[in-house]
């Protein structure tokens, strides 16, 4: 189903959570909501599934106004930070739980917990407690739970947030197949950009309760909207008044027109890269990041001058 | 000398110390005088003991004794999961109020309410005249008894409620509500059995209390053998009549109707599924 938010707005007290937000996703689709924390995604998150009510504005799921519905009756899979699993059931009963308080037979509830199990790989599992899974399991179990009850939309607040590195990686992955799979309108929260350019069709950049940004991963990280965006989506340096994501910037030993003058102070190797600390003229900073073999041609080392030039700038296109 | 040795027997030394401190405190205190009620008791045979706990007037302070508290116990359990669960979930004026309140039987001594509760339902009490007019008694009677045990033991579940519901949080909760819970079935079963042993416990202590309340009961009751007697007041009667049995008896009855109470908490924790 299609998710429409019209001019929602939140506050806390004195603290203005969502400060009149507007978006749309289409059915089907896979969103992030992205941002700092504290900039009121989470929130965003809980108004669209009814754990929160505006003080003002719209939510319209599917075409229909679900502003005044209560959470319980709005047919959204919430997926919670810490996977809030119900302690004292067992998974399958978890798993289980939006269909047994539906009425729906025995036999059915089995065979569809079953079902879930399998599709988030925790056929082996189903008597274990929430405390005797790790973090990945948990949050896999949370997820079939939400999905038990075949919500129109599903909604995942900082669905990595809790999980080691590696297993973070591996669920982004299998999150993406998922959806692919189950076909689900889908929005999630999280902070760290480059999880959110991995996964998401449309990103939603907030920050300070106000949407800066919507667009896919490409538009937000090459055209930022505003210097924010610009900023958080990914790493800038600036070459004069230019502003440039490091690996936009050529780098050579002799001079050329519109390049900046800098000198080596730093070659930091990252593997399959070489980031460059360089420093100008006038003392200002600028960082580079160049391939392993253009550093070995250029044969680059500390204390050397080299000739920045941007070839790709960005532009805050407000 | 040698600096490894001291050291590590210092703190065994020690250990030992406080270890036959507390359980000679507790020997003193508790041990020794239960078992010396236990051991008079029997003092004079199993008949004499046994025929003491079975006159009418020590039965129908048995009855009466469970009575109060077959009616104190479920109405402060319901009370208590309530309260504890405004004052933790909800933001109402006068929460903090509320919260404060509800230590007030804590706080009074026993006699003072049995007093207070003389006051308004007493013959010249707020209520006193309209009761008698529709044929109430509530002083020098059971109804009467049964405000003084409730009021004395309120504080406990909720005591006991409050630090488990604030921290299961909220979340559990907000993940049945997305699931199409509603606020009841939520409650029964997310919070319910979430709280359970809160609960459970809350419950052995306000048992404790209700059983062993004197001094409110005392005032309210009139003092009235096999009509307003229950085991405490029958344990005093008997003494101030120096029926020392009768009084030991008694007293090892209040002492079993305890254990049993702590024994079933203990066989239903066992039980208990992994929390």
């Amino acid at each position: 189903m299609s998710i429409e938010v019209t001019a929602v707005r939140k506050t806390f007290g004195d603290f203005v959570a969502v400060d009149g937000v507007t978006f749309a996703v289409r059915d089907g689709s896979l969103t992030a909501l992205l941002g700092p924390s504290g900039s009121g995604k989470s929130t965003l998150l809980r108004l669209i599934a009814g754990l929160e009510a505006p003080d003002a504005g719209r939510v319209v799921i599917g075409g229909a106004d679900r502003t005044d519905t209560p959470a319980r009756n709005r047919d959204v899979g919430f997926v919670f930070q810490h996977y809030a699993p119900f302690k004292h059931m067992t998974v399958r009963d978890n798993v289980g739980f939006g269909l047994r308080i539906r009425k729906v037979p025995r036999d059915r509830i089995r065979a569809r917990v079953a079902e879930l199990l399998e599709l988030v790989h925790l056929e082996g599992y189903a008597d274990r407690y929430p405390s005797q899974l790790s973090g990945g399991q948990r949050q896999r179990m949370a997820l079939a739970r939400a999905l038990a009850v075949e919500p129109r939309v599903l909604l995942l607040d900082e669905p990595f947030g809790a999980l080691d590195a590696t297993v973070r990686k591996e669920l982004r992955a299998w999150l993406r197949r998922l959806h692919d799979e189950v076909h689900v309108t889908t929005i999630f929260v999280t902070h760290d950009q480059e999880e959110a350019m991995e996964v998401a069709e449309q990103i939603v950049v907030m920050n300070e309760g106000r949407i800066e940004q919507i667009g896919t991963p490409r538009d937000v990280y090459e055209r930022p909207a505003s210097e924010f965006v610009m900023g958080f989506v990914g790493p800038v340096t600036r070459v004069g008044d230019a502003a440039v994501r490091p690996h936009d910037l050529d780098v050579r030993t002799t001079p050329a027109a519109g390049a900046v003058e800098a000198m080596i102070e730093r070659v930091v190797h990252l593997g399959f890269e070489v980031r460059l600390e360089l420093v100008t003229g006038d003392g200002l900073p600028i960082s580079a990041q160049i391939t392993r073999q253009a550093a070995e041609e250029l044969e680059l080392r500390n204390g050397q001058i080299v000739y920045v030039r941007p070839n790709r700038l960005l532009r805050a296109v407000a | 000398m040698s600096s490894s040795t001291l050291p590590s027997r210092a703190p065994g030394g020690s250990k030992l110390v406080l270890r036959m401190g507390a359980l000679g405190y507790l020997g003193l205190i508790l041990l020794g005088p239960v078992g010396l009620v236990f051991y008079r008791t029997f003092e004079h045979g199993l008949a004499a003991a046994w025929n003491s706990v079975t006159t009418p007037d020590a039965q129908h302070a048995f009855w009466l004794t469970v009575e109060l508290v077959a009616i104190s116990v479920p109405l402060n359990t319901i009370f208590g999961i309530a309260a504890a669960t405004a004052i933790v979930r909800h933001r109402f004026p006068g929460r903090r109020l509320f919260d404060s309140l509800l230590d007030l039987p804590f706080a009074v001594s026993p006699v003072v309410v049995g007093l207070a509760i003389v006051l308004v339902y007493g013959r010249k009490g707020w209520f006193g005249t309209w009761l008698a007019d529709h044929g109430i008694q509530v002083i020098f009677s059971v109804p009467g008894m049964v405000l003084a045990t409730i009021f004395v033991s309120l504080p406990f579940v909720v005591r006991e409620v409050i630090p488990v519901l604030r921290e299961i949080g909220t979340e559990q909760e907000e993940a049945a509500t997305t699931l199409g819970a509603s606020p009841f079935t939520t409650f029964r079963r997310i919070t319910l059995p979430a709280i359970r042993w809160g609960v459970v416990y809350g419950v052995v202590l306000t048992t404790a209390r209700a059983l062993g309340e004197f001094g409110a009961v005392s005032v309210v009751s009139g003092h009235v053998a096999g009509q307003t007697e229950t085991l405490t007041l029958h344990v005093q009667d008997r003494f101030e009549a120096f029926d020392l049995t009768g009084a030991y008896a008694a007293s090892v009855v209040l002492a079993l109707l305890a254990i049993a109470t702590l024994a079933s908490m203990t066989l239903l924790r066992r039980r208990g599924a992994p929390a």
